[in-house]
C-alpha cells in the first residue's frame, strides 16, 4: 500500500487524480488541468505538497564528518543558510541521486534526496560519514510545500513579511503559524518560488492558509515534469540513474574537482570514455517525444532514446531530453524522434527550452 | 459521464454515430476526461482502410499518447480538419464538433460487436468499481 502525505484527503477532496510515485500516493492534477495549473504557475502562484520528499540533518565538520565527500559540490565555502545543488555518485561515477545541501549552521546541514532514493540514500549516508556523526533521517516528521510562480513572494510575505528578502538560493527559519519553518528561495519550476519545511503534523494549517489566499491554487506531479521538462532540470530516474554519470548528463557544472568524492576518480575517466550526452531538443509540431521513443539521425541512423518528453505550453510544441551519440548534441542539428511507426523531425536546442521565467527576479 | 443515447460504442472508449453507409467516429467522455488537456490528434489519411478495433490514430496530451481504434470497418471518407489547429475541440465538445473521422461502412453485421449507450454505461459503471487509474511516468 502507498504511503500518504499528510495532506492526502485535501487533494482527493480538491478532486486530484492519486497516482502512485516513488511508493506515495500523490496529487498528478487537480480539477483544472495540466494546461490551467502550467499558467498558474508561470503567471500566478502555485501550491505543490512535496512532502514525500526526504530530508537529513547532518551535524558535524563538513570533511572530518564524510558529508563532503558524500557530494559532488563545494560545500566547504558554503555561506550560513545558502543551499546548494549538486549529486552523490557511486564509485563507478554513476549518480546515486542528485540532491540539494543546505547550510543550517556552521557545522550543521540538511540535506535534501529523492524520495525514490530516501532508504538507499540513508544507507549511502551511513555508510560513509565517519562514525559517530550525528546524522538523523527526518523525512517522516518533515512536510514540504512548494510556493511557486511569479505571485508567490507577494503570497508568502503576508504570512512571513521577512521571508521576502531572500535571496536566490538562500534559506532561513523563520516562525510561520507559530510553527519554525525552513524556507528557501529554492524550486523545480524555473520562476520565482519558495520551499517551505515545516512539521508534518501541523502542515495541514499551512496548505489550508496557503489556499485561502484566491492567487493560490494547487497543482500537481504532471504539471510539476512539465515544468521542470521546460527548464530542462534532471529527474532521478530519467536524466539521472546509477548508471549514468554527470558526464552524460552535463552536470559538471555542479561537480567541484578540487576536492576528493566518491566516484571522482571514475568521473575523471569517464570524461574521455563515455560516449553518450543528453540532448534537448524541440518537436516541429505539437507532436510530442515520450520517454521510450528513439531518437535517428535524418539519414535514419539510431542514435539514441528519449528519457523525457512532454508538450509544452511555453513553447506550443513539443520538447524532449534524451541521451545520444556524442556527435549529435550540435545546436541546431536536426534529428528525428518517435517509435518506428509515426516519426517527427526535432531541431537540437540549448537549454532551458523556457528562458522567460520569473526564477531570478 | 454523458453518454449519448443513439451511438454505439466500444470498450476501449470509442464512439460512432451512423447515418446510413457513413458513421461518424470519436473518443466519449470518459476518454476525454481522462486523457486530460489534448494536445495534438494524428488525424488518418483520408481513403484509407480500416478494421474495426484496429488503430484508427492516435491522441496526444500533455503528458501522454494514448491509441485510438476503430469502431468499425471501412475506408475513411473525411476528417476533422478542425482538430488539426484545435485539438482541445475533443475536450470540450467530444460527440459533436470534436468528431475525428467519417468511415465508409463495409460491415453492417460489425455493429453487433459494438455496446449500446445502456451497455456501455454499465460497462462504465464495472471500471469505476475496479478504478483503472492513471499512470505517471514521472
Amino acid at each position: 500500500m502507498a504511503l500518504q502525505t499528510p495532506l492526502f484527503r485535501s487533494h482527493v477532496a480538491l478532486g486530484a487524480k492519486m497516482v502512485e510515485f516513488a511508493g506515495w500516493q500523490m496529487p498528478l492534477q487537480y480539477r483544472d488541468g495540466v494546461l490551467k495549473e502550467h499558467q498558474v504557475n508561470r503567471q500566478g502562484c502555485s501550491l505543490f505538497d512535496c512532502s514525500h520528499m526526504g530530508e537529513f540533518l547532518i551535524e558535524g565538520d563538513p570533511v572530518a564528518c564524510g558529508l563532503d565527500r558524500i557530494v559532488t559540490q563545494a560545500i566547504v565555502a558554503m555561506p550560513l543558510f545558502s543551499c546548494r545543488y549538486g549529486m552523490a555518485l557511486n564509485p563507478s561515477g554513476g549518480t546515486l541521486d542528485d540532491l540539494i545541501v543546505y547550510r543550517l549552521g556552521k557545522e550543521k546541514w540538511m540535506v535534501v534526496v529523492n524520495a525514490a532514493n530516501i532508504t538507499s540514500d540513508r544507507q549511502h549516508f551511513l555508510a560513509n560519514l565517519s562514525s559517530g556523526t550525528c546524522f538523523e533521517d527526518v523525512s517522516e516528521t518533515t512536510a514540504k510545500l512548494d510556493l511557486q510562480g511569479p505571485l508567490s513572494r507577494e503570497v508568502l510575505v503576508r504570512l512571513v513579511p521577512e521571508a521576502g528578502q531572500l535571496a536566490y538560493y538562500t534559506c532561513g527559519e523563520f516562525s510561520l503559524l507559530g510553527e519554525r519553518a525552513l524556507i528557501s528561495r529554492t524550486g523545480y519550476t524555473g520562476e520565482l518560488g519558495f520551499e517551505l519545511y515545516y512539521p508534518a503534523g501541523k502542515v495541514q494549517a499551512l496548505w489550508d492558509e496557503f489556499l485561502t489566499d484566491s492567487r493560490v491554487r494547487p497543482t500537481g506531479l504532471a504539471v510539476r515534469d512539465v515544468l521542470r521538462i521546460e527548464m530542462a532540470y534532471p529527474l532521478y530516474g530519467h536524466e539521472l540513474t546509477g548508471e549514468i554519470s554527470p558526464v552524460e548528463a552535463g552536470l559538471l557544472a555542479f561537480v567541484d574537482w578540487n576536492k576528493e568524492f566518491i566516484g571522482r576518480e571514475a568521473l575523471q575517466e569517464r570524461q574521455r570514455s563515455d560516449r553518450r550526452r543528453i540532448v534537448h531538443f524541440v518537436s516541429a509540431s505539437r507532436r510530442s517525444p515520450r520517454q521510450g521513443h528513439k531518437i535517428f539521425s535524418t539519414e535514419a541512423e539510431f542514435v539514441g532514446e528519449v528519457v523525457s518528453g512532454t508538450f509544452s505550453p511555453a513553447l506550443n510544441a513539443g520538447i524532449g531530453i534524451g541521451f545520444v551519440k556524442k556527435e549529435f548534441t550540435e545546436i541546431g542539428k536536426n534529428i528525428i524522434f518517435g517509435e518506428a511507426a509515426g516519426r517527427e523531425s526535432a531541431v537540437v536546442t540549448a537549454r532551458p527550452f523556457y528562458r522567460r521565467g520569473s526564477l531570478k527576479a | 459521464m454523458d453518454i449519448i443515447e443513439h451511438y454505439l460504442y466500444t470498450k476501449e472508449h470509442e464512439w460512432i454515430d451512423i447515418d446510413g453507409k457513413i458513421g461518424t467516429v470519436g473518443i466519449t467522455d470518459y476518454a476525454q476526461s481522462a486523457l486530460g488537456d489534448i494536445t495534438y490528434v494524428e488525424l488518418p489519411t483520408d481513403g484509407t482502410d480500416v478494421e474495426q478495433f484496429e488503430q484508427l490514430t492516435s491522441i496526444e496530451s500533455v503528458k501522454s499518447a494514448s491509441d485510438i481504434f476503430s469502431p468499425i470497418s471501412g475506408k475513411i471518407e473525411e476528417v476533422n480538419e478542425e482538430l488539426r489547429e484545435d485539438p482541445a475541440l475533443i475536450n470540450r465538445d467530444c460527440y459533436e464538433k470534436g468528431w475525428i473521422a467519417r468511415i465508409l461502412i463495409s460491415d453492417d453485421d460489425e455493429t453487433s460487436n459494438l455496446l449500446t449507450a445502456d451497455e456501455y454505461r454499465s460497462y462504465l459503471e464495472s471500471l469505476d468499481r475496479n478504478d483503472p487509474g492513471e499512470s505517471s511516468d514521472e
